[in-house]
């Protein structure tokens, strides 16, 4: 990689404006081709089979009438597919979750699938297939799964991260720590301490868009699936290696996306799909119904998190201890890690520990949901530093404000900051007009930060100028959040040119070179430095053909505003010739004109956010509504201002449906009870009021136009505003989320009988 | 010479030991010379290891040189959404 991406503090002429949306028009008019609304010509139905318990052995699977049935074409166990992982247990946990090979792990999990012409038949096919279970004891709830006396879920799991391997097996997978200083110390220089216990249950992303996809695998080894991913060449990947194919001769082409938030970045349904065409020898169309897309896709994690904070009178922390227990489904995670890693951030601390427990339960595999782990540790933290604020007689802004992390900080999860921003959200906070607006009885306010790492990874564009001036932009990541829109703005800030000029799209896994997932909040900052550096390929052949059409030395010929130039007064009489004039002699000048880019994009900028909210609760009904909501956050540069406020708006209505109602709710059979949403309630437009929005923009010295992702930290503090809020509207810290109306009418009953 | 330090569970198949100089021009052979000092390390690196450089964090650019007197930690290899 030949690229300089240092942040160069250049003027903005595309960048940072707010054109029209590329895909609109097809969204507002149905045009837009989702998963489910692809077709092949002879596709057949899949249907997968689902466990009924939470956890069994599968002693046999008698899928012989299933077979006999007319119009099925084909009937799968993990029998067709065979154990390729070669040892990589990662993927070896991809393919049991798949499809169940000893033990189902789970309600909901796979344990056979259908292919039929149409889906009364698959239906039919699926209650034809007899499963002899032996039924285990299971266990769904984190704390219960960590005790000792728990039901094994893996006996195989010896738990890492100790300094001695255990004797016994046990749910906890892994233990990890981090922290500098010492806390016994710091504790005791303490005049204040808070100690409190937090759970939050287990949530769905909540995408609108259920799992879908077409897979065709052709008798020559050849495959083709169309689906809806955040990245369809790590679905390549992994979808080659379970099945056995050649990745280049798996061309995954991925469809709009109604929503992913990190669930869609893992397979499940796909092998099948695959599976089943192979075995059929047709096309497979499957889509999940909304109950599997609960039951049987990746939810984030439940947890159990113990804080304990200390502070002198001043205001100043000392030390600052927490112990998360993050469930991970049945196969190990590393949740409570980035859990224990994003916990105490914000914060400049001398003496801090963070202690992570893995942990293994009987409910579907976690899987990540928009800065993954951290809202919840930022609940318990923010929670806490509300609680000590309060003890000290500070206001909350004012504390953090003293003790909020700046350039030079250790951070609690290691290395030193560079520039960042939470110090400038918080004095933000400070002086909005929300935290001044006057309060009516049973509203409370609350206020919270939170932090996310972001980050980079491989990343590949092509930029092809058509012979008319206009350009194509070709990229790898997938569009979850408007990137279309903001790398041709990229593109049209680099070359010069107008932004009408300009047609990005997402290519196909045969077409462009491998790209990484869109999720870590990589989507505009790493494809933008591809974009960049692409551009400014381009740029150079731009200018060599310049120079052949005046016939003088390309080191004479400089790229100004879309036009190239002959500099020195020995040219005075050249003309400047535009992007469209250049392209239009291409023929004749050396032929197409592109820029291609593929580079590893690292030194994504962490990113802070703090954000306030008021909240009424009826004291009667336990009722919640959010009256008012402000997102403060640094972006480093916003590309596309309206979509990064549409992110900022985005993560706070997730992390308000979080907070107030969302919530995973088991059986003592370990059976899902509310897997549709009537029965779990994600907020709806007339649920939430306008949330108002600030960007601030502290440049990323790693990228050149200062670019910070800004996809995920604006689901991280909402939690802890919302408990903040409701604790100060009835007077009871809040110390379990969801904290729905059941929950809070029980809080105030304890506090009413002490 | 660079000092590395490594995240509390790292440092547990690393001798018990968080800080580490290693003669190491960049992260590549930063990653072969602590394989070959602690074997145990061999597995985490397989599964992800990131490079905090002066709070700047690297993942995959193993390329990227380590200047002696850089804050230089290594952190797990994080998921997103």
């Amino acid at each position: 990689m030949n690229f300089d991406p240092r942040f160069t503090g250049r003027k903005f002429s595309s960048v940072g404006t707010r054109p029209l949306r590329p895909d609109g028009i097809d969204k507002v008019t149905g045009r837009a081709r989702y998963g489910a609304d692809f077709n092949m010509a002879g596709q057949l139905v899949g249907r997968i089979l689902r466990s009924p318990h939470a956890h069994a052995v599968i002693k046999s699977i008698d899928t012989s009438k299933a077979e006999k049935l007319a119009g099925v074409k084909a009937v799968i166990t993990a029998k067709d597919l065979p154990d390729l992982t070669d040892g990589d247990a990662a993927m070896y946990d991809i393919l049991d979750n798949s499809m169940a090979r000893k033990k189902a792990l789970y309600d909901g999990h796979a344990v056979a699938a259908v292919a039929a012409i149409d889906a009364r038949i698959a239906r039919q096919a699926l209650k034809l297939i007899e499963v002899d279970y032996e039924v285990l004891p299971h266990v769904t709830d984190v704390d219960e799964a960590a005790h000792h006396h728990a039901p094994l879920i893996n006996d195989q799991v010896f738990t890492e991260g100790l300094e001695e391997k255990p004797a016994k097996p046990s749910n906890i997978t892994k233990r990890t720590q981090f922290g500098h200083g010492d806390v016994h110390k710091g504790f005791a220089e303490a005049d204040f301490v808070i100690e409190r216990s937090f759970k939050t249950e287990q949530t769905h992303q909540g995408y609108i868009e259920p799992h879908a996809c077409v897979a065709s695998v052709n008798p020559d080894g050849t495959a083709d699936l169309w689906v809806c991913t955040q990245g369809h060449f790590v679905y390549r990947q992994h979808c080659a290696q379970l099945l056995g194919l050649e990745a280049s001769k798996l061309r995954v082409t991925s469809s709009e996306i109604g929503g992913g938030f990190g669930g869609k970045t893992h397979v499940w349904a796909e092998p099948v799909a695959l599976a089943l065409s192979r075995k059929a020898g047709r096309p497979v169309k499957l889509v999940m119904t909304r109950d599997e897309v609960f039951r049987a896709s990746g939810p984030t994690s439940a947890t159990s998190i113990d804080v304990r904070i200390g502070a002198k009178k001043d205001g100043t922390i000392t030390a600052a201890e927490a112990t998360l227990r993050y469930s991970c489904g049945p196969y190990a995670g590393s949740w409570a890690e980035i859990g224990a890693m994003t916990a105490f951030a914000c914060y400049k601390l001398e003496n801090v520990k963070t202690v992570g427990f893995e942990v293994l339960v009987n409910r579907p595999k976690t899987a990540a949901y928009r800065a993954p782990s951290a809202p919840m540790a930022a609940f318990a933290v923010e929670s806490s530093i509300d609680e000590l604020a309060r003890e000290i007689g500070m206001d909350a802004v004012d504390f953090r404000i003293k003790n909020a992390a700046q350039e030079g900080t250790r951070a609690s999860y290691g290395p030193v900051y560079g520039p960042i921003g939470i110090g400038p959200t918080l004095e933000a906070v400070k002086k909005h007009p929300h935290m001044k607006a006057p309060l009516k009885a049973n509203q409370g306010r609350g206020m919270a930060c939170g932090f996310w790492f972001n980050f980079g990874g491989q990343t590949c564009v092509d930029l092809n100028i058509g012979m008319d001036g206009s350009v194509s932009l070709a990229v790898g990541t997938v569009d979850v959040g408007g990137s279309r829109a903001s790398l041709s703005l990229v593109a049209a800030e680099e070359l010069g040119i107008d932004y009408s000029q300009l047609k990005a799209i997402v290519a196909d896994t045969s077409s462009l070179g491998y790209n990484d997932m869109t999720d870590g909040s990589r989507g505009t900052f790493s494809s933008s430095m591809a974009t960049i550096s692409a551009a400014r390929n381009a740029i150079l052949i731009l200018r060599d053909r310049a120079a052949q059409m005046w016939d003088i030395p390309v080191e004479d010929v400089v790229w100004e505003k879309g036009h190239a130039i002959a500099k020195g007064e020995k040219y005075g009489n050249l003309s400047p010739l535009s992007l469209k004039d250049i392209a239009a002699k291409s023929g004749t000048t050396g032929g197409p004109i592109a820029g291609h880019s593929e580079l590893v994009a690292d030194g994504a900028g962490v990113s802070f956010a703090t954000h306030i909210c008021d909240i009424e609760v009826d004291p009667e009904t336990g009722a919640t509504r959010v009256i008012r909501y402000t997102v403060v956050q640094d972006a480093g540069k916003a590309v596309h201002p309206t979509y990064v406020e549409g992110q900022y708006q985005g993560g706070a209505a997730q992390g308000i449906g979080w907070a107030l109602n969302e919530e995973y709710i088991y059986g003592k059979d370990g059976r899902l009870q509310n897997a549709g949403f009537l029965d779990y309630r994600i907020p709806v437009c007339s649920d939430l009021p306008m949330i108002d929005t600030q960007i601030l923009e502290i440049p990323n010295p790693n990228h050149p136009y200062g670019v910070r992702g800004v996809g995920e930290t604006s689901i991280v503090p909402p939690l802890a505003a919302i408990a903040n809020a409701v604790s100060n509207a009835v007077g009871v810290r809040m110390t379990h989320i969801p904290m729905s109306p059941p929950r809070i009418l029980a809080a105030l009953d304890a506090e009413r009988e002490g | 010479m660079v000092e590395v330090t490594l995240w509390g569970s790292l440092s547990t198949v690393a001798g018990g030991k968080a800080k580490h100089d290693i003669e190491a021009k960049d992260i590549r052979e930063l990653f072969r010379k602590l394989a070959e000092q602690y074997p145990g390390i061999e597995p985490w690196i397989d599964r992800g290891i990131a490079v905090a450089i002066d709070g700047t964090i690297y993942r995959d650019t193993w390329s990227k040189e380590l200047p002696e007197d850089a804050e230089i930690f290594l952190l797990p290899r994080l998921a997103g959404g």
